[in-house]
């Protein structure tokens, strides 16, 4: 029947509100924000009431990416990266380990839980505040071995000047385009045993390839900035990402948690008949079965980690370059510098990159509908 | 004779029934509510709310509303304040460091209202000392009411703690790097620093005792160039100084660095007077015994000052009720009713100094006949955009201390503000 | 239920306990500093136990946060109704009434998720104000509302997949509309559902602080803008914010305590299948 039946007439009409708010408050806030970065509105009068906006095109986007003062840009884009990538590894790995643990049912299940749980009950703004005062290298963690007779520890947390795995960002295209040929082998080499012929066409060859030509032509790739510029992974970011996996392992411990309950008995029963040792249950049959989980978690974890500008405000401060995220600086650089233009460039970049999470979970969807 | 005299008796009698009337009802039929906006919080509250109270006693019918933002070093507040004004909803006042940090924002956008009217009536022009309102007006006008005075060059230091290491407070840079090594060996750190303000903190002081206070006036008029050789020394002084400060300074609020000095684990700290405040009434030690200060080396008869000050933004909704508000600031009961309290001095040269304790009579002594210079790292003399590159210009500092590209780096910043060519 | 690793029980006691510890630690730092009488707070003697335990934070962080705290209350309890009642309800439509290009308008729905709550602040500011809602509880419900949708949807739609469609099928056969299917079959299965946005938008609201602080007038303030007032400043006595963070936790942390077993009922409900 292609007539709308009335009741789906009544379903959209029933969706048509929030529709509608999404639309304005979402996408025409975006479309507002995209706007502005277009133009030049910033600096001296900025505030007036009817302030001067030149358009100025694609101009703050340039000066983010190769400008001089965009360098704390471009390294706060590294630290998200970075702070991404280890929430999600991070949290989640912890989250499965305790979730297996946890499945063995222990005595008091619901007390460990729930002090698993409880640092998500906590605002951003408090964990921040007392692991301030824990990683402070003066007191806090610093001092705890020296309660069981050891010498106080001296990394130097977040005041550390430290970074590792550093690159030049000039040569930006160059890893990315290693990156990509590197990932395609891997893909190829994981997909090789379901489907060799597949996997050789369509990851392996174009993966090699890639990088071949990019290491025979990479000289002719433009450079990425005028100037040498090093980033690189500040190890000051560490005690970030461990307060942040503090206050998520839980949640996705619990998603977990749910999943491995889910898991039928008699499933367990059968697995464990075959013989399977427990390790091997966990890797072959517990895990795959969750997977959904995953993308679950890495959607959430990722629209948290977007949240993160109120735990690095309240523990490094406004003005700490070593830790900066994108969205503290499009903060400070609307509202202290009230460069408002720049402000908005570094806000649609922002969402950009976060959007990118929401790609594992369109593949997903697009995959099972293809499996239906 | 008695009739003429009588006359002008009676005229005169009948002006002040006249006037009497006038000034009662300004006084008491100002009604509605008052919003003021402030980041003043915790330990500075009481001072906040002592100034509310006169008011209130002023004008009981008025229903004072503190909307306080506090958090981020003032970057909050900025971004409530920003938002309300973008979006047309100005509080009636609101707090702002005197200097560029409200004209470069505010008054060049043309949303404050002109103050020379109320200075004119209330008498001000002979209350505030000349210099200082060249510094917060401009030449079309004054734009906002200093409440009070702080000073940014201060060295602060526990005399019991010197005796014991056999120092004394140094008078130059040359005397502290003299004694700095010698309280290193013993454990001491010589110079108490903490988070990124802090390091702006100290760059003006170490800057200003590097090239001066005429070179540091040229700066900021934009006469002599941020990479000149007078520049590039200032941050070569300021990298040799760093040496000799703790290395987890970022991670340490600007009170666990006073700590430290209180503690005994370093000698010296350079604050700003709020420091008093903190050591006397959070941490119990007495002016000149449990602890004491001097200007920060190099700049002995220099005041950086910074001011903060109120201003009536255009369209305030009750216009009348903060042009009161603004009258008590400026007023000698209201601003010796608050600085007591905040830790800081009246701008005003007439203040009634038995109501300040011991730090603060020797900071207005020095108000009184130093050479007075604005602060950086305070708002005054340079506007918002500055501070905000400033802040990574430094943090680039910290991280490489390259004095030649850092001061390169601070000459861009200032052309791309506005100051200097 | 029989363990499911054959590791030895003090293997598992004993890194359980070891991590709970450490997940108590910051706790632990918190409680002792918020007894501390202020100028007995220090960095290097941070761990220490409070000598004399002192209560004085806590009085004054109550008498300091109570205005605070009711209207965090209002608006946490209405914001977190109404989202999860329209989240379920869109959830409802989007799994169970496709239409074209629903999944396309789901899509877009998600990419709500992720804006950074700073990047629409002034937008969002003039809009409230536009239509009046500036300043009181209303227009903060409204943003939240707003804002809550797209992750609510996402975990109804998530759950309501489950729901077989045999059952809507034979609902439909019997004359059920679409209202009286929602009423007679979707409703009653969703508690799960309600659970777990409930408690996830509980969370999120009653700690969010940026909009809280900027929407609102100084009446309408939730607790989170009290307890940065508490902290911020140029001068800190630090028991006081601590013993307001304790107090600010304490709702949430109550429902975590009581209702954490059926927030795993729920996730296991909803999440397993996809």
């Amino acid at each position: 029947m292609r007539d709308v039946s009335p009741d789906k007439l009544k379903a959209v009409l029933m969706l048509l509100p929030s529709i509608i708010l999404i639309a304005l408050f979402v996408y025409g806030f975006i479309a507002n924000t995209f706007w502005i970065s277009l133009t030049d509105w910033g600096g001296v009068a900025a505030l007036a009431e009817t302030p001067v906006k030149n358009f100025v095109g694609l101009q703050n986007y340039a000066e983010l990416f190769t400008g001089f003062l965009g360098g704390g840009f471009r390294q706060d884009l590294v630290n998200a990266v970075y702070y991404s990538v280890m929430l999600l590894v991070g949290a989640i790995g912890l989250g499965v380990f305790i979730a297996i643990l946890l499945d063995c049912k222990p005595k008091g299940e619901d007390i460990f839980r729930t002090i698993f749980l409880y640092p998500m009950a906590l605002s951003f703004i408090v964990t921040g505040t007392i692991w301030r005062w824990m990683l402070a290298p003066q007191g806090g963690v610093n001092l705890l071995p020296t309660f069981v007779g050891g010498n106080p520890l001296t990394f130097r947390w977040l005041t550390s000047m430290q970074a590792i795995w550093e690159f030049n960002w000039q040569n930006l295209f160059l890893i990315a385009l290693y990156g990509l040929a590197v990932g395609m082998i891997l893909i190829g080499f994981g997909t090789f045993r379901k489907n060799p012929a597949r996997a050789g066409k369509r990851w392996l060859l174009p993966g090699v390839l890639a990088g071949l030509l990019t290491w025979l032509g990479g000289d002719l790739l433009p450079q990425a900035l005028f100037m040498e510029e090093t980033h690189g992974f500040n190890l000051a970011a560490l005690g970030i990402i461990l307060a942040t996996i503090w206050q998520y392992s839980g949640y996705t411990m619990a998603l977990y948690l749910a999943g491995f309950t889910g898991i039928s008995q008699d499933l367990r029963d059968a697995a464990m008949l075959d013989g399977a040792s427990d390790i091997r249950y966990y890797r072959h049959v517990a895990l795959p079965m969750v997977k959904p989980i995953t993308i679950s978690a890495v959607i959430i974890l990722s629209h948290i980690s977007l949240k993160m500008f109120d735990l690095i405000f309240a523990m490094t401060g406004p003005d700490n370059a070593e830790t900066g995220h994108p969205a503290l600086t499009m903060y400070l650089t609307t509202f202290r510098a009230n460069d408002f233009a720049k402000g908005a460039a570094i806000a649609i970049v922002l969402f950009m990159v976060a959007a990118t999470f929401i790609i594992p979970y369109l593949v997903s969807n697009y995959r099972q509908k293809g499996s239906r | 004779m008695k009739k003429p005299y009588f006359n002008m008796l009676v005229v005169l009698g009948l002006t002040m029934l006249l006037l009497l009337p006038v000034t009662t009802t300004w006084a008491k039929d100002l009604s509605g509510d008052l919003e003021i906006f402030s980041w003043w919080a915790g330990d500075e509250g009481p001072a906040l709310e002592a100034l509310i109270t006169l008011y209130k006693a002023r004008h009981p019918n008025v229903n004072v509303i503190n909307a306080t933002v506090t958090g981020g070093s003032g970057v909050n507040a900025k971004a409530v304040l920003k938002t309300r004004m973008l979006g047309g909803e100005p509080p009636d006042s609101f707090q702002v460091h005197a200097g560029q940090e409200l004209i470069g924002t505010w008054v060049k956008a043309d949303r404050m209202e002109d103050l020379t009217f109320l200075f004119k009536a209330q008498g001000w022009d002979k209350a505030f000392p000349e210099g200082l309102v060249k510094l917060i007006g401009t030449d079309k006008g004054i734009w906002s009411v200093p409440v009070n005075i702080h000073r940014s060059n201060v060295c602060w230091y526990v005399p019991a703690n010197l005796k014991k290491w056999g120092v004394s407070a140094p008078k130059s840079w040359d005397d502290f790097f003299a004694i700095a090594p010698k309280l290193k060996e013993k454990g001491v750190v010589p110079l108490a620093l903490a988070q990124n303000w802090t390091a702006n903190h100290l760059w003006e002081s170490v800057a200003l005792a590097s090239m001066g206070p005429d070179n540091w006036d040229a700066l900021w008029a934009g006469k002599l160039a941020f990479d000149s050789p007078a520049g590039v020394q200032a941050w070569e002084l300021f990298g040799k100084v760093l040496e000799f400060t703790n290395d987890d300074a970022s991670s340490l609020s600007w009170q666990q660095a006073t700590d430290m000095v209180v503690d005994g684990r370093a000698a010296f700290n350079i604050m700003g007077d709020w420091a008093a405040g903190y050591l006397s009434t959070t941490k119990k030690l007495a002016p000149g015994s449990g602890f004491n200060w001097g200007a920060s080396p190099g700049t002995d008869g220099m005041f950086i000052f910074l001011a903060d000050s109120f201003g009536l933004p255009k369209g305030a909704p009750q216009r009348d009720n903060a042009i009161a508000w603004l009258a008590l600031l400026g007023s000698r009961e209201g601003s010796d009713a608050f600085n007591p309290l905040k830790g800081s001095i009246s701008a005003r040269t007439d203040s009634d100094l038995s109501k300040y304790n011991d730090y603060g009579k020797s900071a207005a002594a020095d108000f009184g006949k130093d050479r007075i210079a604005g602060s950086l790292a305070h708002g005054v003399t340079a506007n918002e955009g500055f501070m905000n590159d400033f802040a990574a210009i430094m943090e680039m500092f910290l991280k490489t201390k390259n004095a030649q590209a850092t001061a390169k780096a601070t000459q861009q910043i200032a052309v791309k503000n506005g100051i200097g060519k | 239920m029989t363990g499911k690793l054959s590791i030895g029980s003090f293997f598992l006691y004993g890194t359980l306990i070891l991590l709970a510890l450490a997940y108590l630690l910051p706790a632990y730092m918190t409680v002792v500093t918020a007894l501390k009488l202020p100028e007995n707070i220090s960095l290097p003697t941070s761990w220490e136990l409070p000598n004399p335990i002192d209560g004085g934070g806590f009085s004054e962080a109550v008498a300091l946060l109570k205005p605070n705290f009711i209207n965090s209350i209002l608006l946490t309890v209405f914001a977190t109704i109404l989202s999860t009642v329209l989240g379920s309800i869109n959830g409802y439509v989007f799994s169970k009434w496709k239409f074209r290009g629903s999944e396309v308008v789901f899509i877009l729905f998600l990419f709500g998720m992720f804006i950074p709550y700073q990047v629409i602040l002034i937008p969002l500011f003039q809009t409230l104000r536009a239509i009046n809602l500036y300043g009181g509880l209303p227009g903060l419900i409204l943003a939240h509302v707003v804002y809550g949708l797209p992750i609510t949807t996402l975990i109804f739609r998530n759950f309501y997949t489950q729901i077989p469609d045999a059952l809507m099928e034979s609902a439909m056969l019997d004359n059920a509309g679409f209202f009286s299917i929602y009423k007679e079959i979707v409703f009653p299965l969703s508690i799960p559902g309600f659970v777990v946005t409930s408690i996830w938008q509980f969370t999120q609201i009653w700690n969010e602080f940026l909009w809280g602080i900027t929407l609102t007038r100084h009446t309408a303030n939730p607790i989170t803008v009290g307890l940065a007032q508490l902290a911020g400043g140029q001068a800190v006595s630090w028991n006081l914010p601590m013993a307001g963070s304790i107090l600010a936790a304490v709702p949430v942390l109550l429902i975590y305590i009581l209702l954490g077993r059926y927030f795993i009922r729920g996730l296991l409900a909803g999440s397993v299948k996809e």
